[in-house]
């Protein structure tokens, strides 16, 4: 004890500058090894199984915020065709050669859940449906983004001629690329949400999901899925490829 | 020499002290997740490093950033509050005038720092931490903007819609990031402002009398 505040006597009596040097450095040193601790530990605390729990957590409640500040009328923004990104980039969770060929003679479109008809659909019956048109920017969650054309048929009259209940909370898709997802239903009635057959007014080509996609411009590009095959309403969260990874289920736009 | 010579007077009030600190760690936590998101699709022809990012992927960068985000925007609002209603800001960081501000900044650069009372703010301060909390608010604006093109498009209208807002929020996060290095190296060369942050008081030195 004695010798301690001894040594802060002599200390004190050091000339001030020296003193400053000597707190400039351990301020250095400190805020350096604190930096580096923040910077190396980043992966493994992502990995930890309480931070994770409180990451995915608070990605359920930006589902929820989400929800709450998602206005059905609002539409996204159209544009001419003079913008339309040529070409459109190809984007898929594997490479341009892995793209799944779909046989369009054989092609069903399989309806499931609570649904009144569940007749399946052939291509010739979802080509003679009233179609519409959007030129609309597709963002990727990547952060890059495209504008494109896309026609066929508005999902919310879909779900109506279906019979399906407008009240459950989700619609999911299963794809013909084993790709999955799954969207809330006030999203699926909104206005510009639409069963995609052509893109830039041909038959929608393999890249883009031959036979059908579905396009949202309130949503993501990964919740827009491709090479649809079978579609179902329920009440279950029925979660999604990337959305089970650790994507926002929400991810609206 | 005896304990009187060192005198302290009070410099930072406690919701200062505490939302600095919050804020310092919102700010580490999203712009270290900001540069993982960054690096799948660049702007600009260079990645940040993956060892100085946060997130391990896209994915995990994302869940960082949107719920730092609350953080980050909780704790200002708090901060700006406090900062309006209390009379803090408009005692510590007004006035500013722009002559003084780069006179000051001469001086420093200069290596000629003039910051005898440190209870006072110079005039390059003031304007640094006005900068930095419009930054802030810059930063969350155009942050909203890429989050929800569609539901904030009046706001993404004043600033180049989703690709815009996208160059704002990658200025607006450098020019924070400079702000917080010059602040650093500030804190660095006159150390003893340091433990002020977290005891709220600052040491005087003696005048010699």
């Amino acid at each position: 004890m004695k010798r301690l505040s001894g040594m802060r006597d002599s200390l004190r009596q050091q000339p001030r500058p020296q003193i400053e040097r000597i707190e400039r450095r351990l301020f250095l040193k400190q805020g350096l090894s604190l930096g580096a601790l923040a910077l190396l530990s980043g992966c493994d605390v992502t990995d930890d199984d309480s931070v994770q729990r409180v990451l995915s957590g608070m990605s359920r409640w930006n589902d929820r915020v989400q929800s709450w500040l998602f206005d059905p009328d609002k539409l996204a923004p159209e544009f001419p065709e003079s913008a339309i990104t040529k070409p459109f980039p190809f984007n898929a969770y594997y490479d341009r050669d892995e793209i799944r060929t779909v046989d369009a003679a054989s092609y069903k479109l399989e309806i499931s859940g609570l649904v009144r008809e569940k007749k399946p659909w052939t291509l010739p019956e979802l080509y003679a449906l009233p179609q519409v048109s959007q030129i609309t920017r597709h963002i990727c969650v990547e952060g890059w983004s495209a504008i494109g054309k896309w026609s066929g048929v508005r999902f919310s009259e879909f779900l109506q001629r279906i019979g399906a209940d407008l009240t459950a909370r989700y619609v999911g898709f299963k794809c013909a690329d084993d790709y999955s997802t799954s969207i809330d239903m006030r999203t699926a009635l909104h206005p510009q949400t639409q069963l995609t057959l052509r893109f830039a007014d041909q038959i929608l080509p393999p890249d883009y999901g031959f036979p059908m996609k579905l396009r949202m411009p309130t949503k993501l590009g990964f919740k827009n899925p491709k090479y649809i095959v079978a579609m179902f309403v329920t009440n279950d969260y029925p979660g999604g490829y990337w959305e089970d990874q650790g994507y926002n289920w929400f991810s609206g736009s | 020499m005896s304990l009187a010579d060192t005198s302290y007077v009070r410099v930072h009030p406690l919701p200062v002290r505490v939302t600095h600190w919050v804020n310092a760690l919102a700010i580490l936590m999203m712009v270290l997740s900001g540069w993982r998101i960054y690096n799948a699709s660049p702007l600009f022809g260079f990645r940040f490093p993956n060892d100085w990012t946060l997130g391990g992927w896209l994915g995990g960068a994302l869940q960082w950033h949107f719920a730092a985000m609350w953080l980050l925007a909780g704790n200002g609002l708090i901060y700006v509050c406090y900062g309006v209603l209390s009379g803090h800001f408009r005692r510590k960081l007004l006035p500013v005038s722009p002559s003084a501000v780069l006179h000051e900044v001469g001086q420093a650069l200069r290596g000629r720092l003039a910051h005898d009372d440190l209870t006072l703010y110079n005039a390059a301060q003031r304007a640094a931490y006005l900068a930095a909390i419009a930054l802030g608010v810059l930063l969350i604006l155009s942050g909203l903007v890429i989050w929800k093109p569609v539901q904030f498009q009046g706001l993404g209208m004043l600033m180049g819609n989703f690709e815009g807002a996208r160059y704002v929020h990658f200025f607006a996060m450098a020019a924070l990031v400079f702000f917080v290095v010059v602040h650093v190296v500030m804190v660095a060369l006159v150390p003893r402002t340091f433990p002020s942050m977290f005891t709220g008081r600052i040491r005087v030195p003696s005048k010699g009398e």
